[in-house]
C-alpha cells in the first residue's frame, strides 16, 4: 500500500530538500574539488565549497628551505601559470632584499606573464565551454593555441609548465633572436584565433542561453569579497593591478582594462577575451621596445641567499586574480614567514551568493566561470 | 544579416572549415606517430640530471663535493664519497643516487654545480614497471659521456667545454709560473736539494 503522498490537499506536489555531494571526483569541477549542495529539486538552496583534498603543505614546506628552493614549488601552485607565480614571489623577495632587475628582465617577464595570460585565458574559456556541454570542440581549438605557448615556454624554459624559470634579479634563460621570433610569430598568428573562437562561441545561442544571467555577481559583493582579476573586472570592478600597481615595466604600455556591465557567466567569459586583445597589445609593444642589455642582476648570489629582516608584500595581477606573497624574514637564509594570497581561494569563496536559486548545471558552469586551479587553492 | 540561429550555423561553419582544412594543411596534422616519430625537443628542455664524464666512467667530472645533494628542493640526492684503503677521500662518488620518482626537474642543481658537472637530460622515456628500485638511478646509470651532453645540447655543451678549457690552462699557467719561480728560488741558492721537477701537462679537462 502507498502511504506516501504525492500531493496534499492544496493539490501543490510537496519537494523535500536534498542534499547531493558533486565531486571531487567530477570531471567538471576543474581538479579534487567538492561542492555540498543542498538541492529543491533541480535548484540549489545551498551550496558549501569543501577544499583541501590538495593540499600540499606549501607555506609551511617553504619555509623549512631557502629562498631560492621555493621558487620550483611556487610553479605548482597554480600549475597553469607559472610564469606569474614565478614572478610573484621574485618580486616580494625582490622587494624585501631590495634588489633592482635589469631592465631587459623586466620586458622579459612581461612577455612570459603576458604570454601565460593569453594560454590561461585561452583554456579558461574552452573549459567553461566545456562545462557548458560543448564536449572537446572550443576546448581543444583552446588548447591548439595554448600549445604553441607552451612549446615556446619550452624552448626558452626548458619545461612547459612547471618552468621555474625567473630568478631573484632576473631571469633565468635570455632570449636570444630566434625565441624572440617565436614570441613575435605565436602574437602575430593569436589574433586570427581569437577571431574564429569568437566566432564559434560569442554569439552562439546555446551558449548566450546557458551563460546570460547566469551567476550574477554584483560589483558590491565583488568588492566586499575582494574578488580580484577577471571575475571582478566582469562585475564592473575597474581594478587590474598592472594599472594600479604598475609592477615592474607595466607603466609604459599602453592598454585598456575591460570591465563587464551585468557580471554573469557570459560576462566573466568575454572579459577574458577581451583580455587577451589587450595582452596581445602589451606583447606587440614589449617584443618592440625589449632593450639589449643583461638579463639577470649580477649582484644576486644563488647560493647563501640571505635577506636582510623585515617584511614584504609582493603582488601582481596573475591571469586568475591578484596573486601575492607575503614574506617575513629573519635575516636568514630561509623565510620566516611565507604566505600566499591565491586568487582562486578567494575567488570561490562567493561561488555560493552565484549559485543561489539557479540550477545545478548552472552550478558548473558558474564554477567553471570563476576559472579554479586547485593547487592554488589548497596549496 | 541577422537571422534566428545565425550564432550556430556561423559556428557550424568555423568547424565545417577546421575539419575541410585539416585534409589540406599539413601544419594541422598535429599527430605524431609516436614510437616511429619523434618530435624533435628543444634544446633548452629538461627531465631529469645525469652527470657528465669526460674519459672514462671511472673519472667523473663529479667531485662528491655535495653542494647539489644541499641545495636540492626536494632532496632527491644522495651522494657518499669515495675514499681509498687508508680512508683518504678520492674526490669523485662512490654513491650517487637520484630518486626520479621525488625530483621535480627544476634544475637547480645543474646551476649551484661549481664543476659542469651534473646537467640535465632531455630523455623523456623513463617509464618503469616498478615503484621503488626502477626510479633510483645509481651512479652506473647517470653516468653519461661528454659526447652525448655534446650531443643532446649543442650550444650549452660548446659553452661548457669552453669554459672548462680556459680554466684548465688558467690553472696550468699558474701551475708553470709558481714552477718558474721555484726554480728561479732553486738555481739562486746552493743546489742543496734537486730542482722539482717541470709540471705535467694537464691531461685534458679531468682538472
Amino acid at each position: 500500500m502507498i502511504t506516501a503522498p504525492i500531493a496534499n490537499m492544496t493539490g501543490k506536489i510537496e519537494t523535500q530538500t536534498l542534499e547531493v555531494s558533486i565531486g571531487p571526483q567530477h570531471p567538471s569541477t576543474h581538479g579534487v574539488f567538492r561542492m555540498d549542495v543542498v538541492l529543491d529539486g533541480e535548484i540549489v538552496r545551498a551550496l558549501k565549497p569543501v577544499i583541501g583534498y590538495l593540499h600540499r603543505n606549501h607555506e609551511q614546506l617553504a619555509e623549512k628551505m631557502a629562498w631560492l628552493h621555493s621558487m620550483p614549488y611556487t610553479d605548482r601552485l597554480d600549475y597553469f601559470n607559472s610564469m606569474t607565480n614565478n614572478w610573484a614571489y621574485a618580486l616580494a623577495v625582490e622587494k624585501l632584499a631590495g634588489i633592482k632587475v635589469p631592465e631587459r628582465a623586466e620586458y622579459i617577464r612581461v612577455i612570459m606573464a603576458e604570454l601565460s595570460r593569453l594560454q590561461n585565458h585561452a583554456s579558461a574559456i574552452g573549459f567553461l565551454l566545456q562545462d557548458c556541454g560543448a564536449w572537446g570542440t572550443p576546448l581543444l581549438y583552446a588548447f591548439r593555441e595554448r600549445e604553441k605557448i607552451l612549446d615556446f615556454f619550452e624552448t626558452v624554459s626548458g619545461s612547459r609548465m612547471m618552468c621555474n624559470y625567473l630568478r631573484f634579479g632576473g631571469v633565468r634563460v635570455d632570449l636570444d633572436e630566434p625565441m624572440l621570433a617565436m614570441a613575435r610569430e605565436i602574437v602575430a598568428k593569436f589574433p586570427k584565433f581569437l577571431d574564429e573562437f569568437e566566432k564559434l562561441m560569442t554569439t552562439n545561442e546555446v551558449v548566450l542561453a546557458r551563460c546570460q544571467r547566469v551567476g550574477i555577481l554584483p560589483k558590491e559583493l565583488a568588492i566586499a569579497g575582494s574578488i580580484s582579476g577577471p571575475v571582478a573586472r566582469a562585475s564592473g570592478v575597474e581594478y587590474d593591478l598592472r594599472k594600479v600597481d604598475q609592477y615592474g615595466v607595466y607603466g609604459r604600455f599602453e592598454f585598456g582594462v575591460p570591465v563587464g556591465p551585468v557580471g554573469d557567466v557570459y560576462d566573466r567569459y568575454y572579459i577574458r577575451v577581451l583580455e587577451m586583445r589587450e595582452a596581445l597589445k602589451i606583447l606587440q609593444q614589449a617584443l618592440r621596445d625589449i632593450p639589449a642589455g643583461p638579463a639577470q642582476a649580477p649582484e644576486v648570489k644563488l647560493r647563501g641567499f640571505k635577506i636582510p629582516a623585515g617584511d614584504g608584500y609582493g603582488r601582481v595581477e596573475g591571469p586568475k586574480g591578484e596573486l601575492g606573497f607575503y614574506l617575513v624574514s629573519d635575516g636568514g637564509p630561509k623565510p620566516y614567514r611565507y604566505h600566499v594570497r591565491p586568487p582562486s581561494f578567494i575567488n570561490i569563496t562567493v561561488l555560493e551568493d552565484m549559485c543561489l536559486g539557479h540550477k545545478v548545471a548552472d552550478a558548473i558552469i558558474i564554477l567553471g566561470s570563476i576559472d579554479i586551479v586547485l593547487g592554488e587553492v589548497d596549496r | 544579416m541577422n537571422y534566428p540561429g545565425k550564432g550556430l550555423v556561423d559556428g557550424l561553419a568555423v568547424t565545417a572549415r577546421n575539419f575541410v582544412g585539416s585534409y589540406f594543411y599539413t601544419d594541422r596534422l598535429t599527430t605524431v606517430q609516436y614510437p616511429e616519430e619523434r618530435v624533435q625537443t628543444p634544446e633548452n628542455s629538461r627531465t631529469f640530471p645525469f652527470l657528465v664524464f669526460d674519459e672514462s666512467p671511472d673519472k667523473p667530472r663529479c667531485t662528491a663535493c655535495k653542494i647539489c645533494e644541499v641545495e636540492c628542493p626536494p632532496k632527491c640526492i644522495y651522494i657518499v664519497m669515495d675514499r681509498d684503503e687508508k680512508g683518504k677521500p678520492r674526490q669523485q662518488p662512490k654513491i650517487f643516487d637520484i630518486d626520479i620518482s621525488v625530483c621535480m626537474q627544476c634544475q637547480i642543481c645543474v646551476e649551484v654545480c661549481p664543476f659542469e658537472s651534473i646537467k640535465m637530460d632531455n630523455d623523456y622515456e623513463k617509464s618503469r614497471y616498478g615503484r621503488f628500485n626502477e626510479l633510483m638511478l645509481r651512479l652506473p646509470d647517470l653516468l653519461k659521456s661528454n659526447e652525448y651532453y655534446r650531443q643532446i645540447k649543442p650550444t650549452e655543451a660548446a659553452a661548457v667545454d669552453a669554459k672548462l678549457k680556459a680554466e684548465a690552462e688558467a690553472k696550468a699557467a699558474k701551475k708553470a709560473a709558481a714552477a718558474a719561480v721555484a726554480a728561479a728560488k732553486a738555481a739562486a741558492s746552493p743546489p742543496a736539494t734537486p730542482p722539482p721537477a717541470s709540471p705535467k701537462p694537464p691531461e685534458g679537462s679531468a682538472a
